[in-house]
């Protein structure tokens, strides 16, 4: 888990902030933190999901998921456990936006 | 259309008759027909001159039939028939057939109001000769430019800032209040340029400048007063509105030479082309944008509309390197840095008109504006309806139908698309309510920014500062209003109508001319009920209706879609030796405005196609916009700097 965190959180330094790692903590909020526009969680979508070759179902598109280093990590822990066991995982379904 | 400028002095030193040459050299694209000077001990006046009314009797500057008065001017005075009909029974005698000295006998007649009279587009200066007075002034909303600065005795005025340059006392700064403005709201605030100490004269702005006083103020603003009535009698409304467009449209179809029109296939310009087929009523020519990517096409439906209309239809294709290779003329001719790459296009489209033998064009500019056919009205509208009830899980389902033309915003996840058009109980009351997404996301890009830079801005604020320009009246209008007042007054004359209007337009001597900012059109259209420009999330709804038996249906019903141009996709696919210069570690490091290492990071998120969102596109576009600003207008100061200073970067002696 720590080497996917670094892994990720240095995906996103690259990505979000240009190569400037403001110290940010690894549970921080990325909309919080003002990293990503409107169309940032394409991209954080279309990395994780070809750089661990997972794919993402639409319901699991949640901040819940992807809105942090460590929420991101886990969550794609599970999809490369979960890909590798065979059946989907469920979806979050503890925030606003899980239910639409 | 023309080019103008002047030189005033109010200490008796003789002027530098070369200085009104190079000044007016320097304006030569944009009056290439003649140039003309008028000079005395107080002051010099040049003019470089595209002829369209007179062509025989309208040269300039023009002195008065008394004498007593030389004007320099830019622009038209599309109802200087009626005036001239007017003064003549008042006892004014004229030497010409040209609007220029309608304007003249009009000021001897009613003084600095004379501007109230005028129906146009201009920027013009009248010099006093007897009281030693120079009085100036810039149409309503600003379609002709006018800029101006100080310079110990002398007060410079020019239709472009390339001209004040000119004059080698003047300094060639960039303004990093004008960059944070810029990099927030897309425009400056007026008077502010991106040039530090050179000002804009704000639309609706008259000056005076008498014994080395420079006094500005405003003769005109936007007023919002939506009347019920508007809305309980449609049909009426309608007509009156017809009635005045096609009013508008004859009188910008005055002139001596052909006039044509710009046709993106969309309601407004299309609108703008069956009115000016049927007051012209001849073969008439149309022009449009067409490209290579198929995200940003219109063609099929200029086709249809041309077919439709039964005009001449013109398009020039961009592929992504013609944008490329373009762009360091285009920022030459804005003078400003730019968040997007569509005034490129336009640029180039204005060289075909030009080459075909057309000097006036008739577009649809300012209705989006002045009915509300933005999305971003739109948007405000949804995300106010959402909070009245936040808990909903309907209404934010209404922010699908924003922007259908931007592919990967409609791609979004519902949970973030609500995420970032989200509305916090303290926004309901900001007045920026409608604009803050947008600015918001712009502001982002000042991450590129050096800390040198972020520190000379830390005390700046840019939103501050624009509430206090707001007019008292701004308070009361609602919120409709507010968000129409926020693009007419500072995205239109910053952006539309000079960077994607009159310097792409004048850079191959082509006018353009816009029935929908007609003053008594954009008074009619603010005394409307809001249901008329949005019903329900119908955008201008009464244009449409009016369109409706005029235009083919698929015109008049499809979605909104902007102008809009490839951004980084032109640098990246098709790459001009002059980006990897501007853009490489040590250009950008000896400019000192952006930090290396952060735009290298941009760069390869460009290159290797990541670079998908809004955000990243702007970045890449206004770093590369005001590297070629600096190189264009102040890299030999920035040699300067870096010699003197040995290690100081240039932004850092700002």
């Amino acid at each position: 888990m720590p080497n996917l965190q670094d892994e990720l959180r240095s995906y996103i330094v690259e990505n979000y902030l240009f190569g400037q790692d403001d110290g940010f903590r690894n549970g921080d909020s990325f909309w919080e933190l003002g990293l990503m526009d409107s169309t940032g969680v394409l991209e954080l979508i279309s990395y994780v999901e070809e750089k661990y070759a997972i794919s993402l179902e639409s319901s699991e598109i949640i901040p819940a998921n992807l809105d942090s280093i460590e929420k991101l990590a886990r969550f794609v822990s599970r999809k490369i456990e979960d890909s590798s066991a065979g059946p989907e995982i469920a979806p979050a379904m503890d925030t606003p936006g899980a239910s639409q | 259309m023309c080019g103008i400028c002047g030189v005033v002095r109010n200490d008796g030193v003789a002027q530098d008759p070369k200085l009104i040459r190079r000044m007016t050299t320097a304006l030569r694209h944009r009056g290439p027909d003649e140039t003309g000077f008028y000079e005395d001990s107080h002051i010099s006046l040049g003019h470089a001159r595209l002829s369209i009314i007179d062509l025989a009797g309208g040269h300039q500057p023009m002195q008065s039939a008394s004498g007593s008065l030389w004007i320099t001017f830019n622009g038209e005075i599309f109802n200087y028939i009626e005036l001239r009909d007017e003064l003549t029974r008042k006892g004014h005698r004229f030497l010409t057939r040209s609007d220029t000295e309608v304007i003249l006998a009009l000021y001897k007649q009613e003084g600095e109001a004379c501007v109230q009279h005028l129906n146009g587009q201009w920027a013009f200066a009248i010099w006093d000769i007897a009281n030693r007075k120079l009085f100036a002034s810039r149409d309503r909303v600003g379609v002709r430019p006018f800029f101006y600065t100080k310079i110990d005795n002398r007060f410079l005025f020019a239709s472009e800032i390339k001209a004040l340059l000119e004059c080698d006392e003047v300094k060639r700064e960039l303004d990093l209040t004008a960059l944070d403005q810029i990099f927030t709201l897309w425009v400056t605030l007026p008077p502010r340029t991106a040039f530090r100490n050179i000002w804009q004269l704000p639309a609706g702005h008259c000056l005076r400048v008498e014994n080395g006083e420079l006094r500005i103020w405003q003769y005109w603003s936007h007023q919002y007063d939506p009347n019920p009535a508007t809305a309980a009698n449609e049909d009426r409304t309608a007509e009156e509105l017809l009635s005045l467009l096609t009013d508008a449209t004859r009188l910008r179809l005055r002139s001596d030479v052909p006039v044509g029109t710009y046709l993106s296939g969309g309601l407004d310009s299309t609108l703008t082309t069956s009115l000016t087929r049927q007051v012209a009523g001849d073969r008439l020519r149309s022009f449009g944008v067409s490209f290579e990517d198929a995200e940003f096409d219109e063609r099929p439906y200029q086709s249809e509309a041309a077919s439709f209309l039964n005009v001449e239809h013109t398009d020039i294709c961009c592929s992504y390197a013609n944008i490329a290779e373009a762009f360091p003329e285009v920022i030459r001719h804005t003078e400003q840095p730019l968040l997007r790459t569509a005034p490129a296009p336009l640029y180039l489209l204005s060289n075909r008109v030009r080459q075909d033998g057309f000097k006036v064009v008739l577009t649809g500019e300012g209705a989006d504006e002045i009915f509300g056919g933005y999305d971003i009205f739109k948007e405000a509208k949804i995300r106010r309806f959402w909070s009245d009830s936040p808990n909903s899980l309907r209404r934010p389902m209404l922010l699908k139908r924003l922007y259908p033309y931007m592919e990967n915003v409609q791609r979004q996840p519902a949970a973030y698309l609500q995420h970032f058009f989200r509305v916090e109980a303290t926004d309901l009351s900001n007045p920026f309510f409608s604009h803050l997404p947008r600015w918001e996301l712009t502001s982002k890009l000042k991450m590129f920014f050096t800390d040198e830079v972020r520190t000379e801005l830390r005390d700046k604020n840019v939103y501050a500062e624009l509430e206090r320009a707001l007019p008292t009246e701004f308070w009361g209008w609602d919120k409709f209003c507010q968000a129409q007042y926020l693009e007419v007054h500072y995205l239109l004359p910053g952006y539309i109508l000079s960077s994607q209007g009159d310097r792409m337009a004048m850079a191959h001597s082509v006018e353009a001319r816009y029935p929908f900012l007609d003053h008594r059109v954009i008074e009619f259209a603010a005394r409307l009920h809001a249901s008329l420009k949005m019903k329900v999330l119908n955008e201008k709804y009464l244009l449409k209706r009016i369109a409706k038996n005029r235009l083919p249906d698929s015109i008049v019903r499809r979605p909104k879609q902007p102008y809009r141009a490839p951004d980084a996709r032109s640098f990246v696919n098709h790459k001009p030796s002059y980006v990897d210069e501007l853009m490489s570690a040590d250009t950008i490091k000896s400019y000192g405005i952006f930090r290396p290492e952060a735009v290298n990071a941009l760069i390869s998120k460009c290159e290797s196609g990541r670079a998908i969102g809004v955000k990243d596109n702007m970045a890449y576009v206004g770093i590369l916009s005001t590297q070629l600003l600096v190189r264009e207008f102040m890299h030999h100061r920035a040699k300067e700097s870096t010699c003197q200073t040995c290690k100081t970067s240039y932004a850092a002696t700002l």
